[in-house]
C-alpha cells in the first residue's frame, strides 16, 4: 500500500514535534525514519498508526484519507519498542489475539497464528508465556502479532533498541527477510544510522520535526543536502573545518591555510564549513591541499586513525600502512572531491 | 558461629511463642466445639477432645438456632457484595486510570477525601436512606450500601496505572475496544490485586456486624455473626455449643484465605519487579 503524508503537523501545547511534513512511501518499501532523539520520528509513526491525533495535515493510505480513522480501523500492525506483549497470554494467544477480536473462528485463528509463528520462527514456543522468552524471541512474537491480521502497513518503533548487539544484527536481517517475504509496506523508526543504512530501501532523515533528506542510504552518505545530514551519518563522523571564502578559495578561520575549491556557487566573504569524510583525506600524496600535525593516534578495529591539527582546528584522518607516522610529525593532506562538501555556516545548507 | 546459632534460637523461640499465642484461641475454639459439656467444664482443662468426630455440638447448635439459614444469608450477602463491589471497582478504576474526561482528578480527589469519613458517621445517613427506601429488614439492605468501595477502587486504579500504555495502544491497534481491553487484558493482569480486593471485601462483608444489628430485626434474615451474637446470649450456659457455632462462622473465611493465599503473595511479589 502507498502511504502519503501531506503537510503533517503535530503540536503538543506549544511545542512543535512534527512540522509540515510531506512524504510518500511507495508500496512494498522498507523505509527507515531516522533521526536523533526528539526529532519527531516516533510522533510521526504514532500518527500513522492512529494512536496520536494529527494537529494539521492529512494521511492517505492509497486513496483513502485516514487522518481521522481510529487505529483499529486503519489496518496497520505496530510493534512497540518494549514489544507490549500481553503477559498473561501464551505466545499463541498473543499472536491470535487480533484475530480473536475480529471474531475469526478458533480453528482458522490457530492455523493462521501458527503459520505466522513459523514465518518468524517462533513456532517452537507457542505455549510459553512472554516472560519465559528472550528479548529477540519476544520481538518475533510482537512482529507475528502485528502481521497476523495481514495489515496494509507495518510500523516498527525502535524495534532493535532493546536487544544486545549480536541479536540486533540477527534481528535486523530477520526484519528484512520477513518484510520481503510478506511484501508489506514497512516503516520503522530508529536513531541508529547503521541500522537504517543496512536494511532499508529508503531513509527519511528528520531533525527537530523537520524533514532533512529522503533517499537511499548511499545517496544520503555521498550527497548530503545539509550539514546536519552530513554529520549525522558516518562513523567516524565527518570532519569539519570552519573558515570563509576569499578569492573563490576556502580560507581557514585563523587564516593559516587556503584550500582550492572548485565550486561556482560560493560568494566572496561567505562564512562556510568544509565537511570532509575521514576516508576522503589522503596523506602524503603529490598534490597537497593542507598540511597538518599529528596530535594523537588511536585504533578502531583494524583501522588506525589520528587526530591531526590543521591550523588551530582538529580533524580525524585514517593512517595508511605505507608510511611511518609519529606524533608530532607533519603530514601533507590531499582532499578527494568525493566526500568533501561545502556548507553555509549560517544555514547549514550545502553550497 | 555459635553466636549466630544463639540468635537464631532466640528468633525462632519468640516467633514460636508469638505464633502459639495467635493460634491458641482458634485451637481452643475448634477443639472445644468437639468436646462434651463435661470435658469442657472439667478442671484441669482437657486440651484434646476425646472424640474428634463428636459433632453433637454442631447438631445441637443447629437445632437450637437456624444456623443453616444464617449461613445461607451470610453467603448470599457476601457473594452479592463481592460481585457488585468487584464490578463497580473494576469499572471505576478503569475510568479513573484510562479514560480522559474533564474533572477526572478533582472527582477522584473528592472520592478519596471521603475515605477520611469514618463508617460510624455514615451509619446515620445510610440508615435514613435505607429507611426511606423501605429496605429495612430485607437482605438488600446488607448488600446495596456495600456495593462500591473507594478504597478498593483506589488500589486497583494504582495497579491499572502501572500497566504500560503500550499494552493499551497495542490492543487498540489489534482492534480491541476499551471494553474488550479491560476484560481481556487489564483484568487478567490485575488478577493478584483483584483477588486481594475480593478477599478483603469478602471478609469485611462476612464479619459485618454493626450495620446488620441496626437494620435487621427479623431472625430469618440474620447473618452468621448476628445470629451468633443472639445465640451467645440465649445459650450462655453451653459454651461448647457457642464455640461450635463460632467455628462454623469463622471457618469459611479461613478456608477462603488458605485458597487465595498463593495469589496474594504473588501479588505482593509482582509489585516489586518491573514490567
Amino acid at each position: 500500500m502507498r502511504v502519503k503524508i501531506e503537510n503533517l503537523t503535530k503540536r503538543f501545547d506549544d511545542a512543535v514535534a512534527v512540522d509540515n511534513f510531506n512524504m510518500t512511501f511507495e508500496d512494498g518499501e522498507l523505509v527507515a525514519l531516522l533521526g536523533p532523539s526528539g526529532c519527531g520520528k516516533s510522533t510521526t509513526l504514532n500518527m500513522l498508526s492512529g494512536i496520536l491525533p494529527v494537529t494539521e495535515g492529512h494521511i492517505y493510505f492509497d486513496e483513502d484519507d485516514v487522518t481521522k480513522v481510529p487505529p483499529q480501523n486503519r489496518g496497520v500492525g505496530l510493534v512497540f519498542q518494549n514489544y507490549a506483549l500481553y503477559p498473561h497470554m501464551t505466545v499463541l494467544e498473543n499472536i491470535s489475539f487480533p484475530l480473536e477480536i475480529k471474531k475469526v473462528p478458533k480453528e482458522e485463528r490457530i492455523k493462521r497464528a501458527t503459520e505466522m509463528a513459523r514465518l518468524v520462527q517462533i513456532d517452537k514456543y507457542l505455549d510459553r508465556k512472554p516472560k519465559a522468552l528472550s528479548g529477540g524471541q519476544q520481538q518475533r512474537v510482537a512482529i507475528a502479532r502485528a502481521l497476523v491480521k495481514q495489515p496494509r502497513l507495518l510500523l516498527l518503533d525502535e524495534p532493535l533498541s532493546n536487544l544486545d548487539a549480536r541479536l540486533r544484527l540477527e534481528m535486523r536481517e530477520e526484519i528484512r527477510r520477513i518484510q520481503q517475504e510478506t511484501g508489506v509496506t514497512t516503516i520503522f523508526v530508529t536513531h541508529d544510522q547503521e541500522e537504517a543504512m543496512s536494511i532499508s530501501d529508503k531513509i527519511v532523515l528528520m531533525k527537530d520535526g523537520h524533514l532533512q533528506q529522503v533517499s537511499d542510504a548511499q545517496t544520503l552518505y555521498d550527497d548530503p543536502h545539509n550539514e546536519f545530514v552530513a554529520s549525522f551519518l558516518g562513523n567516524p563522523p565527518i570532519n569539519k573545518l570552519y573558515g570563509y571564502i576569499k578569492d573563490g578559495k576556502f580560507v581557514l578561520e585563523d587564516g593559516s591555510a587556503t584550500v582550492n575549491i572548485d565550486n561556482p556557487n560560493v560568494k566572496e566573504g561567505q562564512t562556510v564549513v568544509l565537511g570532509i569524510r575521514p576516508e576522503a583525506i589522503q596523506l602524503n600524496q603529490p598534490q597537497v591541499d593542507l598540511t597538518a600535525v599529528i596530535k594523537q593516534r588511536y585504533t578502531m578495529g583494524k583501522e588506525e586513525l589520528a587526530f591531526v591539527n590543521v591550523g588551530n582546528q582538529t580533524i580525524r584522518v585514517y593512517l595508511s600502512n605505507d608510511y611511518e607516522f609519529a606524533v608530532g610529525d607533519s603530514v601533507n593532506i590531499k582532499l578527494r572531491k568525493k566526500g568533501s562538501f561545502l556548507f553555509d555556516r549560517e544555514t547549514g545548507a550545502r553550497i | 558461629m555459635t553466636k549466630k546459632k544463639v540468635s537464631t534460637f532466640f528468633t525462632y523461640f519468640f516467633l514460636i511463642i508469638g505464633a502459639l499465642i495467635m493460634i491458641f484461641p482458634f485451637y481452643w475454639m475448634i477443639a472445644s466445639s468437639f468436646k462434651t459439656a463435661a470435658e469442657y467444664n472439667s478442671y484441669p482443662p482437657v486440651w484434646i477432645p476425646s472424640n474428634w468426630l463428636n459433632v453433637s455440638n454442631f447438631v445441637e447448635a443447629f437445632k437450637a438456632a437456624p444456623f443453616a439459614r444464617y449461613f445461607l444469608n451470610s453467603v448470599v450477602v457476601t457473594v452479592s457484595c463481592v460481585i457488585l463491589t468487584s464490578i463497580t471497582t473494576i469499572l471505576g478504576a478503569f475510568g479513573f486510570s484510562r479514560m480522559r474526561f474533564p474533572g477526572r482528578e478533582v472527582i477522584f480527589g473528592l472520592l478519596l477525601s471521603l475515605m477520611m469519613v469514618p463508617f460510624e458517621m455514615l451509619v446515620i445517613t445510610n440508615y435514613q436512606t435505607v429507611t426511606k427506601l423501605g429496605l429495612v429488614d430485607t437482605l438488600p439492605v446488607l448488600i446495596l450500601p456495600f456495593s462500591t468501595s473507594i478504597f478498593y477502587t483506589y488500589i486497583l486504579k494504582n495497579f491499572f496505572d502501572s500497566i504500560p500504555d503500550s499494552l493499551y495502544y497495542s490492543a487498540r491497534i489489534d482492534g480491541a475496544s476499551n471494553w474488550k481491553y479491560l476484560w481481556r487484558v487489564m483484568v487478567p493482569i490485575a488478577k493478584p490485586s483483584l483477588v486481594t480486593i475480593i478477599l478483603l471485601d469478602a471478609i469485611a462483608c462476612w464479619n459485618s456486624f454493626m450495620w446488620t444489628q441496626l437494620t435487621i430485626h427479623v431472625d430469618k434474615l440474620r447473618t452468621l455473626p448476628m445470629g451468633l451474637f443472639v445465640f451467645m446470649s440465649d445459650e450462655g450456659s453451653n459454651p461448647q455449643l457457642q464455640l461450635a457455632a463460632a467455628t462454623v462462622c469463622v471457618l469459611p473465611m479461613i478456608i477462603l484465605f488458605l485458597f487465595a493465599r498463593k495469589y496474594i503473595v504473588n501479588g505482593v511479589a509482582r509489585g516489586g519487579i518491573k514490567g
